[in-house]
């Protein structure tokens, strides 16, 4: 560690728990870059920081709740989304982010994610997904893409993944997006556009996770993946969401997919009210 | 019914309906649940009457979602329930045991049908009662209490609601499928608030709150989301700060903690009612539906001149084990019936170490133990 080099301080330092620096992950992860897309993002927004609530589940992206300043909670593998619904229906003032993996959004907690897009639960859900579950060693998940090795697909993955922004999309989300963490402006902007739109918002990031992922399929350092990205990347604004499912090598389709209105959870819980205040059941 | 809502008076309802109205009455505004026979009744009059209190009701994608979401709406600052079943219960012990660690205050009623899975759907059974104390993994303490009547399940869930925020954990109310689908006169009233518990919170300045910092009552003082305290709060062992300690000192501190606050409150928490006990030969314990039966069968054997008495359990989670230790060295005979094949006589027979027999009386479920069968074995165990 002596001749580590660490930036002093930046200007999301008031967002972060210092004190628990360094974080656990892994030189070159694409978790950090997310984290400080999103911390900026907040400002972007133009939120107030003492109404952002940041929940997580389990995994090496959970364990982003525990570095943000800001009232955050770290709860089990799945269940970030419906603790969130928790939080937001009871207190409509607060901003929920939801800020895990592909293993506990779409996988374990995979009811979850569809059935808050379909009530249209106004909170941000940002899932940064690496293809396999980092924090137990790099196995397969529901975003493995076929044939990629991993520590339980050995032989290559023969388990077909989820197109998440399809999934999503199809569920009612109100806002879908996805870009990777090489397009940090564009993520940035993604997320701040998701904090502020009313509604269900989802923004996948591919990420890199050189050290099972990206070495079990010899995709070389983070840096290599990077430069991978530049390459495989085509940007299609409200592309056909078919041609969004992502391969070993293949193109991977990134932009913002869906921007509509439709009423969310809170809206509909008004009208109900409104109802039930002019007739009784 | 009240200008705030709240009904008062004289009601020909059954338990679960009850439940609901003792929630509503002790200031819960928020449930989430799953249809669930025979819980369902709970359900249906919270989404009914929550809207009309200002409250909010969500029926969510399963039992896991439903107990995470009053887990969320509690640290939001609104106190919360959920209602279920068998099935539904064993999906919630997991986040169970996240409302334990992140010191939630929240009530979870099981209405107790017969099991294992999906089991006598409509019937009765008090098969989960030691699910209720070790359902969910790791070192914890939990409080759990058996109303028996819809009255009770009106009291009680009052009852369940104040301690659930005195000391910071989830309550559960171990109803049964008669308790929860009889219907009896219930009075329904507004808790007055001196009557209501209200979960300890922060006297100083966000800067220098810690989260789980408790003194000497063990129970921390707890900030709100949105509150500005920006806190962290996480399932893994954590420090008094909220954060992740991932060694045996801090596992040690925190679990130990989250156990001596209800263990060395028992005195505070344990109810029970006894009859007849004092010149005892035989003492029947039991809880739920089948203490009301029991009782029935006692006072028979009372009229027949046999010396036996009644022990009912109201809490059972603490359990009252100091008092069926001195019990014991009084009594001969404990009987213990209850719709399971033998949960709760484990513990009596712990508890009575040998100084009385203890004798379990098992109903495997789908109905209640006939009173003459009580008597029977009240008489085999004097002779």
């Amino acid at each position: 560690m002596t001749d580590t080099a660490m930036a002093d301080s930046q200007f999301t330092d008031h967002y972060l728990r210092v004190d628990r620096l360094p974080h656990i992950w892994c030189p070159g992860c694409g978790i950090g870059p997310t984290l400080g897309c999103f911390l900026r993002a907040i400002d972007r927004a133009e939120l107030d920081a003492d109404k952002v609530v940041v929940v997580s589940g389990i995994g090496c992206t959970g364990r982003a709740a525990g570095y943000v300043k800001l009232d955050s909670f770290h709860t089990t593998h799945g269940r970030a989304i419906p603790f969130a619904t928790g939080l937001k229906l009871a207190k409509p003032d607060l901003k929920l982010v939801v800020f895990s993996g592909d293993g506990d959004l779409a996988a374990i907690g995979g009811n979850h994610l569809i059935h808050a897009g379909r009530r249209n639960i106004d909170m941000t859900v940002i899932c940064v997904n690496n293809f396999n579950y980092g924090m137990t060693g790099g196995q397969m998940g529901p975003t493995t893409p076929l044939g990629a090795r991993t520590s339980t697909s050995p032989y290559g993955n023969f388990d077909p993944p989820f197109n998440l922004p399809q999934l999503v999309a199809a569920s009612g989300a109100a806002y879908v997006a996805r870009w990777t963490v090489l397009h940090v402006r564009q993520l940035e902007k993604a997320i701040a556009d998701g904090l502020t739109k009313p509604g269900f918002t989802f923004i996948e990031v591919i990420a890199p996770c050189h050290a099972s992922y990206g070495r079990m399929n010899k995709l070389g350092q983070a840096v290599d993946h990077l430069h991978s990205y530049r390459k495989r990347c085509i940007v299609k604004n409200e592309a056909d969401l078919r041609e969004t499912e992502i391969s070993l090598h293949g193109p991977i389709v990134v932009g913002k997919f869906v921007d509509t209105r439709r009423p969310t959870f809170g809206d509909r819980i008004d009208s109900m009210l409104h109802r039930a205040h002019d007739n009784k059941p | 019914m009240s200008e705030n809502g709240i009904i008062q008076g004289e009601f020909f309802m059954n338990g679960d309906e009850a439940c609901a109205e003792g929630a509503i009455s002790a200031g819960c505004r928020f449930f989430a649940g799953y249809p669930i026979t025979p819980a369902t009744e709970v359900a249906e009059r919270m989404s009914s009457r929550l809207p009309e209190v200002g409250g909010t009701y969500i029926q969510m994608e399963d039992e896991i979602a439903s107990m995470n979401a009053i887990l969320g709406a509690s640290w939001a600052g609104v106190k919360a329930m959920t209602a279920t079943s068998g099935p539904g219960f064993s999906l919630m012990m997991e986040n169970l045991g996240l409302g334990v660690m992140l010191e939630t205050p929240c009530v979870l009623v099981d209405v107790q049908r017969a099991g294992p899975s999906t089991g006598l759907p409509t019937a009765v059974g008090q098969g989960d009662m030691m699910q209720a104390r070790w359902g969910s993994h790791g070192t914890y303490e939990i409080i759990a209490i058996v109303p028996n009547s819809p009255q009770e399940m009106f009291d009680l869930t009052i009852t369940a609601f104040n301690l659930s925020e005195k000391y910071r954990v989830p309550v559960l109310i171990m109803s049964d499928e008669v308790v929860g689908h009889m219907s009896e006169k219930v009075v329904l009233r507004q808790t007055a608030p001196e009557e209501l518990v209200e979960r300890p919170r922060p006297t100083v300045p966000p800067e220098k709150y810690l989260p789980f910092q408790a003194d000497e009552g063990l129970v921390p003082p707890m900030a709100l989301a949105g509150e500005g305290y920006h806190f962290h709060a996480t399932g893994l062992t954590h420090d008094e700060r909220g954060y992740p300690a991932m060694n045996a000192a801090a596992q040690d501190r925190l679990a130990r903690r989250l156990v001596d606050k209800i263990r060395l409150n028992k005195k505070d928490i344990i109810q029970y009612e006894e009859a007849w006990v004092d010149d005892a030969e035989v003492v029947v314990c039991a809880y739920g539906i089948t203490a009301r039966v029991a009782r029935h069968a006692v006072q028979m054997a009372r009229s027949e001149g046999i010396r036996a008495g009644m022990l009912r359990l109201i809490t059972v989670w603490p359990f009252p084990e100091e008092h069926i230790r001195e019990l014991a060295q009084k009594v001969r005979t404990f009987l213990v019936p209850e719709i399971n094949y033998g949960q709760i006589v484990l513990e009596v027979e712990r508890c009575a170490c040998g100084e009385a027999n203890t004798v379990l009386l098992p109903h495997m479920g789908g109905g209640v133990h006939h009173p003459q069968d009580i008597l029977k074995a009240i008489k085999e165990a004097i002779q």
